[in-house]
């Protein structure tokens, strides 16, 4: 785990005395909100629906538990008691007000984090596999190199005014759990003669121009990585569209110029500026992988988890859904569902937000991760010590068991907190959750993911979703439009769009005439949806969504 | 034939808070959408926005449009009744706030 070092310290610090003196002149005149509002949202603060709102960075999504548990204080103490986990691994607080949130940011500062470059043209926060250091599959541990990128992105005097927002992801497994392709730059480690690297991929994104990336690199040394980096964003920069927002990402820029081209200009910058990095970066990066070494894993029989899976049905249902497989096999990965059936997705109590963060120092060497699914991971949990965690997570309300299941939806906050939502996506999320839940067909159904944005810049990442969701303002009504066949893996897939789309009372029902048409169509319980979807292609499932007039009468 | 105007009332969101306000008749602002000015006159609408952008306190005036109810506006497009009612996963906001009244 990386701490901050005095440089980092003074430089968070700084920054918060500076907020302070900039909220103070907003409150006295001094400051319009034309000249604050760039300077609010730089350090994290938007003005939503009904509040501000201030959107904390978890760098690739990793927590410890003191950490968390500031944040649980924070809830409670300028907040309403819960906080909002997002897609991009962020942590969201919908009621701050504005007078409290320097001392908020100061706050976050006592445990080494901010809400630095949380918003704005500049590089996000970058986010990783959530499952970083535990996985079985993994190559390396992919957070050091996601540490030095948020070292050298954060401040970046070129790249605080970029054309746009601008988002890096990166996985140290060939199976893709950050959704690398769709994001700005997406980095998949792989391994080459013995070799690990990195797959560059550019030009991936969602929002009203989905677009998959496209690989401008198949092999980049590590060593590489930084200069590389650096020079797609300075290529990006000056090439990218200042001139009309809705086509200044990056994705629009390789569209229009060609992946052969950005290539071209982008290897021709890397020769530049490669020898100007001069091992620095190289030297860092050692230093933070030494923060970031395995913990020590304990040696002690895994025959208590066993003889749990025996004895509780209950216990095995939910082991069976929300652990992973660890690298140790006496160690598994717990998911902790956000995802309670009813509840918002994302969604903790300041008291869930604790007890997650004893957990980790109890039992999970004191690691947590945040999901872009929008729930949280105790990475390393040894097996003996598993049927205690769940006891503990089960009196919570935390012991859900459905990671991967119809009712672990990402929903983004739509138009109950976002001021550009077109439609409400949460209690979208919790209708449909609740339904499966009533139908008790969650287990049968299997793998499935439903995701649902509340307006076209796909937060909810509803274009990757087996089942996208997608909420528009249609006459002034609410509606919502489905897509088919999305998939956010290595393979990354856009989905196909059904057709007209579904008035707020409907969009339930519409979802369940899918799924029961999956459950009639498969060929048996081991063949998914979107293994359904991909042999028998979209059109069974429209035909279930829009039954023909006499088929409807008969149903 | 010119299309008729839909009326309109003038709100914002504290700069404090972030909550949400509306101009009243009488150049207060009030949490509360029945409060509200009804403007009726597209003309007279603009003159009362622009008297709310030169206050302080007050972040990203505009107008929306409203219809007349009988205990005073009410808002004719449903971003403005969640605005007036606060999200539908928790009663927070102005549902919080009527409860203690």
């Amino acid at each position: 785990m990386y701490d901050y070092n005095d440089f980092d310290e003074q430089f968070v610090r700084e920054r918060v005395a500076q907020f302070r003196g900039q909220v103070e002149r907003r409150i006295d005149g001094s400051l319009t909100e034309d000249e604050f509002r760039p300077l609010r949202l730089m350090n994290g603060l938007y003005l939503q629906l009904h509040a501000y709102m201030l959107r904390v960075a978890i760098p690739y999504g990793t927590l410890t538990g003191a950490r968390m548990r500031q944040l649980a204080m924070i809830a409670d103490r300028w907040d309403k008691g819960y906080g909002h986990f997002t897609t991009r691994q962020n942590i969201q607080f919908n009621w701050p007000e504005l007078r409290d949130v320097p001392e908020i940011l100061e706050a976050l500062a006592d445990v080494g984090m901010h809400a630095i470059q949380t918003s704005g043209n500049t590089i996000r926060n970058v986010t990783a596999d959530h499952f970083a250091g535990a996985a079985a599959d993994e190559i390396e541990d992919p957070r050091p190199v996601a540490e030095l990128l948020r070292q050298w992105s954060t401040d970046h005097p070129e790249f605080q005014f970029l054309p746009r927002k601008f988002k890096i992801a990166i996985t140290g497994a060939p199976r893709d759990r950050a959704v690398t392709r769709a994001h700005d730059i997406g980095l998949r480690m792989i391994v080459r003669d013995g070799e690990p690297g990195f797959e560059v991929v550019v030009g991936g994104g969602l929002g009203r121009t989905p677009m998959v990336g496209q690989v401008v690199r198949d092999f980049l040394p590590k060593a590489d990585l930084l200069p590389y980096v650096e020079a797609v964003v300075s290529v990006y920069n000056l090439l990218g569209r200042r001139d009309n927002k809705y086509k200044a990402r990056i994705k629009i820029t390789v569209h229009e110029n060609g992946i052969d081209r950005i290539r071209e200009l982008v290897e021709a910058r890397f020769e530049q500026i490669r020898p100007m990095f001069g091992g620095a970066d190289q030297q860092l990066l050692a230093q933070l992988e030494q923060s970031f070494s395995a913990p020590d894993f304990l040696r002690k029989s895994t025959d208590a988890y066993y003889s749990a899976r025996n004895a509780d049905p209950v216990f095995r249902s939910w082991a069976d859904t929300n652990l992973a497989e660890h690298r140790d096999p006496d160690y598994a990965i717990v998911s902790i569902s956000l995802k309670a059936h009813g509840a918002t997705p994302g969604d903790a109590t300041s008291d869930q937000m604790r007890v997650m963060a004893d957990l980790a120092e109890r039992f999970g060497h004191n690691e947590l991760r945040i999901s872009h699914e929008q729930n949280v991971i105790l990475p390393h949990v040894h097996k003996a010590d598993i049927p205690a965690v769940h006891a503990a997570l089960k009196s919570s309300g935390l012991g859900t068991a459905n990671i991967g299941l119809i009712s672990d939806i990402i929903a983004c906050p739509g138009m109950d907190y976002c001021a550009l939502a077109t439609a409400r996506s949460i209690p979208v999320a919790q209708e449909i959750a609740t339904r499966f839940e009533e139908l008790n067909l969650e287990h049968e159904i299997g793998p499935m993911k439903i995701k649902i944005s509340g307006c076209i810049n796909a937060c909810g990442h509803h274009h990757v979703g087996h089942i996208g969701i997608l909420g528009l303002d249609r006459a002034g009504v609410e509606n919502y439009q489905i897509t088919l066949g999305g998939d956010g893996t290595e393979d990354t897939v856009i989905g196909e769009r059904a057709g007209p789309g579904f008035a707020y009372d409907e969009i339930v029902n519409a979802v369940e005439r899918i799924v029961r048409a999956y459950l009639s169509l498969r060929s048996d319980a081991s063949e998914t949806f979107l293994m359904a979807y991909r042999r028998l292609g979209a059109q069974p499932f429209k035909d279930a969504l829009y039954p023909k007039e006499d088929e409807a009468d008969a149903a | 034939m010119t299309r008729a105007f839909t009326p309109k009332i003038v709100t914002a969101n504290a700069l404090l808070e972030g909550d949400v306000i509306y101009l009243t008749a009488d150049d207060r602002w009030s949490r509360n959408l029945s409060e509200a000015e009804l403007i009726d006159d597209e003309a007279v609408a603009q003159l009362r926005l622009l008297d709310a952008e030169r206050q302080g306190g007050v972040v990203g005036a505009y107008l929306a449009d409203a219809i007349a109810g009988s205990r005073g506006p009410k808002p004719a497009h449903f971003r403005e009744a969640f605005r007036a009612k606060g999200p539908s996963n928790y009663a927070h906001g102005k549902q919080e706030d009527r409860k203690h009244v």
